[in-house]
Formats: structure tokens, C-alpha cells, sequence
């Protein structure tokens, strides 16, 4: 399990999250809601390292993770797929599912899981040798997400995987999250669109200027009324 | 994934290869040492290094630098101080009572494995020599340096040349270096042959570390910092790796430098050379190798042999004395160059490499690595 308690992170003198404390159970899917500066990304960013906290713990079962380097945390079993997909543009798919294992030795489960990921992308694989900065959009973004399962994490952490692609792509993002899900990989995600994100959540997170608001299952926040007026879409009655 | 095959495109390659090597012993058994072809390929090999070697950093790993200079300056001082014969000191380093190096390793090792294979061995052993010193001082700078960016990056590796190129010059370390006099009298590979083989396997060995886990790790940081970072690639550590082991080929390719020109002037180790090696990168493609050595054998066959009719007056059977004078091959090579560029916006080869050309013309999508 990973846990969250009070963390504190801060940019010079803005505090972008005020102590927030949150659980991601084994095997389920949790995502995080909230708007545009709410501290969604600075959360993720922060687990993985690549920000540095202010105070409070992160621990992965029962391990401290703040203060060890990214690779330490990726070993431990976290990845993530960073917002805005950030596939390496000029080099091709294969590579850039390589680099996910980059921590990795072993030659022949990498080989593996490249084919693990290829079954899941059926569509990466026909583009095996196309450099990744001539895909489309949807098709980044599952390289990206390839690219995070390659370093064969616990907890995979996705940062808006939605973000810009047309609905159709989104709703099979979804499914294959659900899918990575099911075989056994917990999964962290951070989403703007909420409603998509709380169908599939099994346990959700409201985050509002660096503080966490609300939380329970994804079908009781879905049924939320203030979740509903905030997040997704439903006019002030009067 | 499928058995390992290797594919029609590799075989080719490697026949090209061979072919290029064969074509040129034959060169080396009817031409003497000093004829213009054995010339060109001599020089053009070195510089094709030297482009390797910058490619490596700035076009595979995207730091740009422009310290090769500096760096084959080193390399050059190194093969010049190790390999001058005993005998020959006294006269080279006339104003420092000899030197203070008093041993040449090639005659080191003729002393124990004979007169030809000794001193060929010293002479590699020195190449190499130079190459890690040039390796150690990259490591040095590099810790300061390596955490600028982009241009502040290439203006600190700029300004570090020129201050080698100083420093080299400086009198206190005159018995080492002979100040600013010439270090000269150093045993040569007579033949393009050798030239050849030993950029080769320099080349062999740029080419593997590319392909590698590394080189994957390189091209990241070039495409994505931040990304490449979240795969857990330690930044700091690949991008000195990168610096240091693109330092120790420019270090090598300037102690061969010296070997072709027969006397290391530091003067002649200007920023101007970097310039002229990173020209030699960018019209062959930043990010590919065979790009690199296949411009540099075309700029160094056009500007040393093929043009050098426009500035002696008499070119392609046109004599024009009042026109192809002194400089006009200059004016000539800058006018193909912005042509080549225009046409080629990517440079000659893009990123490809040899086999990528040749998998296109056998069968398509057929190459599985």
C-alpha cells in the first residue's frame, strides 16, 4: 500500500499542497480529481521524486520513499506516465519501450514484456520501427503508458492520460487501464475528467488548492451533489 | 521476440566496407606515401573521427559543446611528447635541454617485440594515451560545466579550448611541452591502410556504445529530459559519460592528427577547427555516424585535392589565372555548402545510417533487429 500522510510540498514561497494524507490500496484503481492548480501533478510528481516535499511521509509498504532518488523509487516498484505523454520523439517504439526498462537486467523478461505490452497495444506493435514522434495523439499516449509498464511497476501512476485526445481514443485508454488493473497492477491516476475517472475508480480523492476536500468509492462521489456541481457539469439548480 | 537474423542490409554493409578497405590496400601497394589520394584519406579518416566523436555528444545526446579543439589539442600534445625518438630530443625541445621526458614509447616496444610490431604498439599505446588524458580532463571540466545548457554550455567547452590552447603554450611547462615551438620528428603510419583500420575500430566501437543500453539512455536525454529522468536515467551521470567518452575519440583523433600533419603546432588548434568539424557534423546529419564520415572524406577530397585547381589557376581544363587565384576554392566549397544545405535540410544522411538506406532499396519493413 502506498500512503500518504500530511505531505507538504512548496514552490519558493507558494504552497501548493497543505498536509494532504491519502491511501492507494493494492490492486485497486484510485484517482485524484480536481481542477487546474489544485496540486494533482505536484502529488504524483512528489512520489516519484521528481519534486522535493516540504514535510510529511510517503511510504510505500512501510518503506520511506521521500529523500531516495528517482531510480531508487522507480526500483521499488512506482512508475509513472507523465502528463502530456512525453514519448522521445526520434526514437522509435521499440526504444522508447526499451528505456522503460531501463533499470531492468533482465534480458529475457524484457523481451516478454515487450510482447506483454504489444498485446495489450496491438497497434504498437505494427509501428514497431515508426519513430514515435510520427504517431497520432492516442497513439502516444499508449506508448507512454507501454513505456511506463516496461519498468514492470506495482503502482503505475498516470498524470491526465485523457488529456486531448477525442473521446473514442479516451474511452479505450480507459478500458486498457482497466485491463493493466485486472492483471494486477494498482494504479494511480490523475484526471481533469471526472467522470470517466470515477467510473472506473474503486476509491477517490477531491483535491482543492492543496488541501483534499472529499473521499470514498468512485460511484459515491459520482452521486455527490457538490462533486457533481464542481466537477461534472451539472447546472446550479436555483 | 523472433530468433536473431541479420539482415541482407547488414551483409552489404559490411561488403561496402570491405570493399572500401580492399580499394584502398590496393592504393597503398601503387601510389607513394606522399601522393595526394593516400593524402585525402589519411586526413579525411582523422577527421571523420574526430566528427564521430562530436556527433556523439551533440547529435546523440544533445549537449552541445564545442571543446574538440581543446580536446584534440591534448591528444595530439600526448602521441607528439610520447612518441618523439630519444635521439631526435635534444634538437626538438633545443630550448629546454632536451625535455623532460626522456623515454619514446614506440622504441620502448620495438626494444621487446621487435622493430615493426613494437613500434606500432607504442604508437597505438600512445593514441590511447592521449585519448584519456583528454578523457580526464573532460571529466574535470565537466563537473563544473556539464550543468549549463545548450549555448551557455557551448560558449564554457569554447572557452576551455582556447585557455588549453594557451596554457599549452606557456613556458613554465616548456620541458613538457615545448612552449611554443614545435614538437616534431614523431614516427607516422605510412600507410592509408592503417589509417583506415584504426578509425575503424574506433568508429566499430562509437557505433556499439550507440546501439547500447547507454546510447538508448543518451538519445532519451536529447529527446526528454524530464522523461527521460521519470525512467529512472541518472541525468548527471550519462551526460559526463557521454562528454568523457566523446573526449577520449577527439583526444585519439588529434594525437592522429598530429601523425598526419607531421608537427604539432598549437596554433593550428583553433576554435576555427571545431567550427570546421562541426560543419562536417551538421551537412551529415546530427545523429548519424555514416553521415559524419562520408561528409568528411567529401569535404576533405574536394577542398584538399578535387578543387585545388581553382586557386592554382588552372581547374577542369580552364586556365583563368586572373581568376582562380589564392582563396577562390574557399568562395567555391561555401557556395556547395549553403547548396547542399538548402537541398539536404537535414543534412546529407538525416538520421539514417547506412543499413537504413540499404533496407529500403532490398525489401520493405523487412529489417527486424
Amino acid at each position: 500500500m502506498l500512503k500518504i500522510q500530511n505531505l507538504q510540498v512548496a514552490y519558493g514561497g507558494i504552497q501548493a499542497l497543505r498536509g494532504i494524507d491519502m491511501e492507494v490500496p493494492d490492486g485497486k484503481i484510485v484517482t485524484l480529481i480536481g481542477a487546474n492548480g489544485a496540486g494533482k501533478s505536484t502529488t504524483l510528481r512528489t512520489i516519484s521524486g521528481l519534486v522535493k516535499a516540504k514535510s510529511g511521509s510517503i511510504t510505500y509498504n512501510g518503506e520511506e520513499l521521500i529523500g531516495k532518488p528517482i531510480n531508487a523509487i522507480l526500483a521499488a516498484g512506482i512508475a509513472q506516465v507523465p502528463e502530456g505523454r512525453r514519448v522521445f520523439p526520434d526514437m522509435t517504439v521499440l526504444e522508447n519501450l526499451k528505456i522503460g526498462a531501463y533499470l531492468r537486467k533482465d534480458k529475457e523478461e524484457i523481451e516478454k514484456d515487450i510482447e506483454w505490452v504489444y498485446e495489450l497495444f496491438p497497434r504498437l506493435k505494427e509501428r514497431n520501427w515508426q519513430l514515435a514522434g510520427t504517431l497520432s495523439g492516442g497513439e502516444q499516449q499508449m506508448l507512454a503508458v507501454g513505456r511506463g509498464l516496461m519498468s514492470r511497476p506495482k503502482v503505475l501512476m498516470m498524470d491526465e492520460p485523457s488529456l486531448g485526445l477525442a473521446p473514442l481514443v479516451v474511452q479505450g485508454i480507459f478500458d486498457i487501464i482497466r485491463e493493466i488493473n485486472r492483471q494486477g497492477v494498482t494504479i494511480l491516476l490523475i484526471e481533469q475528467n471526472a467522470n470517466m475517472a470515477l467510473k472506473i475508480a474503486d476509491l477517490a480523492y477531491v483535491l482543492e488548492t492543496g488541501t483534499i476536500t472529499m473521499s470514498g468509492t468512485g460511484a459515491k462521489l459520482l452521486a455527490d451533489e457538490k462533486v457533481k456541481e464542481a466537477y461534472l457539469g451539472k447546472k446550479r439548480s436555483k | 521476440m523472433k530468433k536473431k537474423t541479420i539482415g541482407k542490409e547488414y551483409i552489404f554493409t559490411a561488403l561496402i566496407l570491405f570493399v572500401v578497405l580492399a580499394v584502398t590496400m590496393v592504393l597503398d601497394s601503387q601510389l607513394p606515401s606522399y601522393h595526394i589520394v593516400i593524402k585525402v584519406i589519411k586526413k579525411a579518416s582523422v577527421y571523420s573521427l574526430v566528427a564521430v566523436s562530436m556527433n556523439l555528444l551533440n547529435g546523440f545526446t544533445g549537449l552541445f559543446s564545442l571543446g574538440q579543439a581543446g580536446f584534440m589539442l591534448l591528444g595530439a600534445y600526448s602521441y607528439a611528447v610520447l612518441c618523439i625518438p630519444v635521439a631526435k630530443r635534444a634538437g626538438v625541445y633545443q630550448y629546454f635541454d632536451g625535455g623532460i621526458v626522456k623515454f619514446s614509447l614506440p622504441e620502448v616496444f620495438a626494444g621487446f617485440l621487435g622493430d615493426k610490431v613494437g613500434a606500432a604498439v607504442g604508437m597505438i599505446l600512445a593514441l590511447l594515451v592521449g585519448g584519456l588524458i583528454a578523457a580526464f580532463f573532460a571529466y574535470l571540466i565537466g563537473l563544473p560545466v556539464l550543468r549549463l545548457k545548450s549555448d551557455y554550455l557551448a560558449i564554457a567547452t569554447l572557452g576551455f579550448a582556447e585557455i588549453m590552447r594557451t596554457i599549452i603554450q606557456w613556458n613554465a611547462i616548456g620541458p613538457l611541452t615545448n612552449a611554443s615551438n614545435l614538437l616534431k620528428g614523431y614516427p607516422d603510419f605510412s600507410s592509408a591502410t592503417a589509417y583506415l583500420l584504426l578509425i575503424g575500430v574506433f568508429i566499430a566501437c562509437v557505433v556499439l556504445l550507440v546501439n547500447s543500453t547507454y546510447g538508448r539512455a543518451f538519445k532519451a536525454i536529447r529527446d526528454d529530459e524530464v522523461a527521460a529522468e521519470a525512467m529512472g536515467i541518472n541525468l548527471a551521470h550519462h551526460k559526463r559519460l557521454a562528454f568523457v567518452i566523446s573526449s577520449f575519440f577527439a583526444g585519439v583523433g588529434g594525437g592522429m592528427l598530429a601523425m598526419y600533419m607531421g608537427a604539432v603546432p598549437a596554433m593550428s588548434f583553433r576554435s576555427s577547427m571545431t567550427y570546421e568539424i562541426l560543419l562536417l557534423v551538421v551537412i551529415g546529419g546530427i545523429g548519424s555516424i555514416t553521415g559524419s564520415v562520408l561528409t568528411s572524406f567529401l569535404y576533405i577530397a574536394a577542398l584538399e585535392w578535387l578543387l585545388r585547381g581553382l586557386d592554382t589557376g588552372k581547374f577542369l581544363g580552364i586556365t583563368a589565372p586572373g581568376l582562380f587565384k589564392n582563396g577562390f576554392r574557399m568562395a567555391v566549397i561555401s557556395v556547395i555548402i549553403m547548396v547542399v544545405v538548402l537541398f539536404f535540410r537535414k543534412g546529407i544522411m538525416g538520421d539514417k545510417e547506412l543499413p537504413d538506406l540499404l533496407r529500403r532499396h532490398t525489401k520493405k519493413g523487412g529489417g527486424e533487429k
